[in-house]
């Protein structure tokens, strides 16, 4: 209901009205300010203070400016390494990751049987993370392994997965990936894929597209804001990936699977270096955001909103 | 519809000359999802079958599936060399009370958002759903200091009581979506009978959206029964331990005898991960619904 359409006394007590709803309001969202400001303000706050000081547990915070981010760029061995580790980590699931939820949602769509596919396809994503470490970790066991049985059967001789400082990566992608293609990921795909007007395709097919020609000329083009949205979520998850390999490998072998998250964890919760954690902590959010913001910049030349935006009548 | 149409090309299309490659597309589309389907079910099944065999099958190659005598008693030592129904218990503990905080508190928060007018409303709604887009590693370090301040450390109040304070964006935003189509004329007619808020709230929206709230709900299960790194970051006490934290515990634990026991850790695996894959089965739609809704989860 507008005001204005309201006679004038009404509009009067309005007013006071609006007081009340405002802080009815306000009462109502309360647990969520009080949630917010503790839970998550608050420590952000915190965590940017401690950052720049000296903190170990029991004593007091130390103000020492920027050497702790000094430290992390020029003295310690880890952190570019673990940083690195990450980054192949991420992108390679990135890319990969986005692409094959995207296919797999191709294969589902207009499918029989999609329903049941769809319910395969997904179980995966639920398996708690410590049960996916303990069960790829003997399906991946090199001599065993199904994993490698199966690369055997095909003539190859599979790799030593988590006994290998070059396959253990690969290992924790596939992982992952298994982990990972057919969940939430897909399921926004399939949603998105349903959105797509049915017209266009035929359009296409009267000007004589082939079907990769409606893939990348039509599909791509009108999920395109959907593909954004998933590699955005998937970056921010997968710089923070830590319990796949804290639980599999705990970092190695030789280090090879010291992620960022390893890094930050063990300084904080084995050497309880609290400060020197926070400023990893805030050197992580730094790199995902700017990855975030150069996403959005570069979309600018890819993603096409006009449909989604409903510019049709 | 879709469907309908998708199943009435094939009709037109085998009088045309495409008929070939119509039907070589649509049989290699069922062939690679059948693989697809087999590659996604397969860690399962080989898990099944690892999980009931007994030692002298573990370490053979070709590796079976079919244990030659399935040895039921793994799953017996499961609790016998570890105390797993007590990790059990506390899991039902945390993940019940969590569901129930979660689920309620951003029913009260999303009820919020959509049924009064206040300053700043729209920009508070962007904070909520900034939030989700924030990694959670960057409020991890003053977390803990917190719940230690707060004498919390080695209780499982840290993985309970922030769940009463509506942390879940992902929750308040889907509730928010939903509550969002309930008529006002509902609220609007109560109010003229002389109901307060609580009462709209009470009888009228939750008994509405027992589809979103059970939505709400699943999440919020899964999400905790799941959990890792809080269990990890604030439980010492093996007592105190949550599934995944006493999965853990039960691969870096020797046991006497130091047999080979992966027989055992996948019967533990299978326990752990058995309540939210029954959670799926039970209630599918929910689950599909929720994360188009929201866009969000996974």
């Amino acid at each position: 209901m507008k005001t204005s359409a309201l006679p004038r006394a009404q509009r009067e007590r309005m007013s006071l009205l609006r007081r009340r709803e405002a802080l009815e309001g306000l009462l109502w969202i309360s647990p969520w300010i009080f949630g917010f400001l503790v839970f998550t303000f608050g420590p952000m706050v915190a965590s940017l203070y401690l950052s720049l000081t000296r903190y170990r547990i029991g004593g007091t915070p130390e103000w020492v400016g920027l050497a702790n981010y000094q430290e992390a760029f020029f003295n310690d061995k880890l952190f570019w390494p673990s940083l690195g580790h990450t980054a192949y980590y991420a992108l390679v699931l990135v890319f990969l990751g986005v692409f094959l939820s995207l296919l797999a949602a191709m294969l589902l769509n207009n499918i029989k049987g999609k329903g049941v596919l769809r319910a395969l396809f997904y179980l995966p994503s639920l398996t708690p993370v410590v049960a996916l470490a303990v069960i790829w970790g003997w399906l991946l066991q090199p001599k065993y392994g199904l994993v490698n049985y199966a690369l055997s059967l095909v003539g190859i001789q599979g790799p030593g997965w988590f006994t290998s400082t070059v396959w253990a990566i690969p290992g924790i992608i596939l992982i992952s990936l298994w982990a990972s293609v057919g969940g939430g990921r897909m399921i926004i795909f399939l949603a998105g894929l349903q959105g797509v007007p049915k017209e266009l395709y035929e359009a296409a097919e009267i000007d004589g597209a082939t079907d990769f020609g409606k893939f990348w000329h039509v599909t791509i083009p009108l999920i395109s804001p959907t593909i954004l949205f998933n590699a955005i979520i998937s970056i921010i998850g997968s710089f923070s990936v830590f319990s796949l390999a804290y639980v599999a490998t705990e970092g190695g072998p030789n280090y090879a699977t010291w992620f960022y998250m390893l890094h930050l964890y063990y300084n904080a919760f084995s050497y309880f270096q609290m400060g020197y954690a926070s400023a990893l902590a805030w050197i992580l959010f730094v790199v995902i955001m700017v990855l975030t913001l150069f996403q959005m910049w570069l979309s600018r030349r890819w993603v096409h909103y006009e449909y989604s935006e409903g510019g049709a009548p | 519809m879709t469907t309908e149409t998708a199943r009435s090309r094939p009709a037109s299309a085998a009088a045309s000359p495409a008929f070939g490659t119509q039907t070589f597309w649509r049989v290699l589309r069922y062939l690679i999802a059948l693989v697809a389907a087999i590659a996604f079910a397969m860690p399962f099944l080989w898990t099944i079958g690892t999980s009931l065999k007994p030692l002298t099958d573990l370490y053979t190659f070709p590796p079976t599936f079919v244990p030659s005598t399935p040895r039921w008693q793994n799953y017996g030592d499961v609790f016998a060399l570890a105390p797993f129904g007590r990790f059990l218990i506390n899991s039902v503990i945390v993940t019940a009370l969590a569901v129930f905080g979660q689920t309620f508190s951003t029913a009260i928060v999303a009820f919020g958002f959509t049924r009064f007018r206040f300053p700043g409303r729209n920009m508070l709604f962007f904070v909520v759903l900034a939030t989700m887009m924030l990694p959670w590693h960057v409020t991890i370090v003053p977390s803990f200091l917190l719940f230690r301040y707060l004498g919390w450390i080695d209780t499982l109040l840290p993985l309970i009581v922030p769940s009463f304070f509506a942390v879940s964006a992902f929750s308040i935003f889907l509730l928010r979506q939903f509550f969002m189509t309930i008529p006002r004329d509902l609220d609007e007619a109560a109010r003229i009978d002389g109901a307060t808020s609580f009462h709209i709230f009470w009888r009228i929206i939750l008994p509405l959206s027992k589809v979103a709230l059970a939505t709400v709900a699943i999440f919020a299960f899964i999400d905790h029964w799941n959990e890792f790194i809080g269990p990890l970051i604030y439980l010492n006490s093996t007592d105190l331990y949550t599934v995944s934290l006493g999965l853990r515990y039960f691969i870096v634990t020797p046991f006497e005898g130091d047999e080979p026991r992966e027989a055992i850790l996948m019967a533990a695996s299978l326990i752990v991960a058995l309540p939210p894959l029954v959670l799926f089965f039970a209630a599918q739609k929910y689950f599909v619904q929720g994360i188009v809704t929201t866009g969000m989860k996974g």
